[in-house]
């Protein structure tokens, strides 16, 4: 068996008294596409921001390539290199052109000349289609260009995984697509992703896995045909039908 | 068209029998004489600018200590690692003290205490030391503005910032700071007003200033029109001041309003 890219084992995270994870285990293997989906409040996002120590977890392990995310030998950057990630309400810097949000972490980071930054951040743009935008502030962009921004930034550093934390949720649904689109892309280039999804649509075209988080738990993970056709939990079954009641599945 | 030429008009007349009210007033003659005296007023005038001058240097220096200091009490205040406790501490105790200690006991302590100790190596002068108060004291305030333009920041940039391992002086340094100094713009347009009239209070401790030329010059003919002369140069620094800091607070809600919107 290959080495899982993203290993979580066990995994408890408490915010102060509230238990938040409850002791969660997941694998993702090299060029699988996961979505985590649940209603707000059950630790998807907490539990993908583990994997990148936004968040830091109280039990448990988190392997990445085989690797304890909490190894000393990732060194301070090394497993942020490794591990991209996109948030929701895109976070890009307002006081940075696009260029320069990109370029930061390549040059502050990880000792890139500015020139080589740049040269491979217009590629990255160009890529996806904003490779006339390099001069531009997040402000004069729409939403969806902003978060193809966001999601260029995290690839700078060519990741093996990216994590992507309710990427469409903040947009508008006529943009929804073109950054979907880029996701596709993605997983036809064989990225390693984690999603945090509230599309299901998208979790049911593009995932390999589904898991389904209520409470702290993963009730139960399977490929999106079963889990979204045959659920077997009935908490799993009520949340589908609350999202086929919305009209979003 | 209409609404604007009585708004003109009633400014005119009201204001024009304030001034009539005033200077028909039995005691008017006298008051001129003591305050609005134009001999006086010439007489004391060069002296008068010359200490004008001394107050916009102390001012601009002052002023440019200050923002540095504040932005270092304040960077020590905003970082998060566990060894950095002791120094945050400091802060926190700095700015409480410079805070709730009048800036006029500060000047009068500072400006005639220190120079009194002779201190060897350290200047000596009362202008220097009473500098040196007003610093430690609008620094306190003004690192407390930093520090809300800081906690102003999204959260979110701070998870963009340390997700791409930006150390956590990085963080501050390229995500932070740039965007926490524009947000208080406007706030510290206030504190530079403030502080370009409040320089003249180390005329207490005998700098030569404005308001220590025209005292002087009270002093020997008790008349008091040379304070008025110095009130006027004030006036004339602070109120295109104000009007700028308006200006930039107005252009700053409306650059939010953008954003939002």
């Amino acid at each position: 068996m290959t080495t899982p890219m993203i290993d979580i084992d066990t995994v408890t995270k408490y915010f102060g008294d509230k238990l938040v994870l409850d002791r969660v285990s997941l694998c993702v293997a090299p060029h699988e596409v996961v979505c985590l989906i649940g209603a707000s409040g059950s630790g998807k996002s907490t539990l993908l921001r583990c994997v990148n120590r936004l968040v830091e977890y109280d039990y448990g392990t988190i392997r990445l390539d085989g690797m304890p995310v909490d190894d000393p030998a990732f060194g301070k950057t090394g497993l942020q290199k490794r591990a991209g990630i996109v948030f929701q309400s895109y976070n890009l810097f307002p006081h940075m052109n696009v260029l320069d949000n990109i370029t930061l972490a390549p040059r502050r980071v990880h000792g890139h000349s500015r020139a080589e930054a740049e040269e491979r951040g217009r590629e990255v743009l160009a890529r996806f289609g904003m490779a006339g935008f390099a001069a531009s502030y997040p402000e004069q962009l729409s939403g969806g260009q902003q978060q193809r921004v966001a999601i260029a930034r995290a690839l700078m550093t060519r990741p093996d995984v990216l994590l992507l934390d309710e990427i469409t949720a903040a947009l508008d649904p006529e943009l929804v697509g073109e950054v979907l689109a880029i996701i596709r892309g993605l997983k036809d280039e064989g990225m390693t992703m984690m999603i945090v999804t509230h599309e299901m649509g998208f979790a049911r075209e593009c995932a390999d896995r589904v898991a389904f988080l209520d409470g702290g738990v993963i009730l139960e993970q399977d490929t999106p045909d079963r889990l979204f056709n045959a659920p077997q939990e009935p908490r799993t079954k009520a949340f589908l039908q609350r999202i086929i009641a919305s009209g979003r599945l | 068209m209409i609404p604007a030429a009585i708004g003109g008009i009633s400014v005119v007349v009201v204001f024009g029998l304030m001034a009539w009210v005033v200077t028909s007033a039995e005691q008017w003659p006298r008051i001129k004489l003591q305050f609005f005296n134009i001999d006086a007023m010439i007489a004391a005038f060069p002296r008068v600018l010359q200490g004008f001058w001394v107050n916009m240097q102390v001012w601009l220096t002052v002023l440019a200590c200050v923002l540095v200091w504040a932005l270092v009490l304040a960077v020590v205040r905003s970082l998060r690692a566990p060894w950095f406790a002791p120094f945050r501490l400091m802060v926190v105790i700095y700015i409480d003290i410079f805070r709730g200690v009048p800036v006029l006991l500060l000047v009068l302590l500072f400006g005639f205490g220190i120079p009194a100790l002779n201190l060897p190596g350290l200047p000596n002068s009362g202008l220097f030391w009473g500098a040196v108060a007003m610093v430690l004291s609008y620094a306190a305030y003004v690192a407390e503005i930093y520090r809300s333009g800081i906690d102003a920041v999204h959260e979110g940039q701070r998870a963009a910032a340390k997700s791409l391992g930006l150390s956590e002086w990085q963080t501050l340094r390229y995500a932070i700071l740039p965007q926490a100094l524009r947000n208080v713009v406007p706030a510290l347009m206030n504190i530079v007003v403030a502080l370009q009239k409040d320089v003249a209070l180390l005329s207490v401790i005998g700098v030569r200033d404005a308001v220590r030329e025209a005292q002087i010059y009270t002093a020997s003919t008790f008349n008091y029109s040379s304070l008025i002369v110095a009130a006027g140069l004030f006036l004339l620094a602070t109120i295109p001041m104000a009007r700028l800091a308006d200006y930039l607070t107005r252009r700053d809600r409306e650059r939010r309003l953008q954003i939002a919107g």
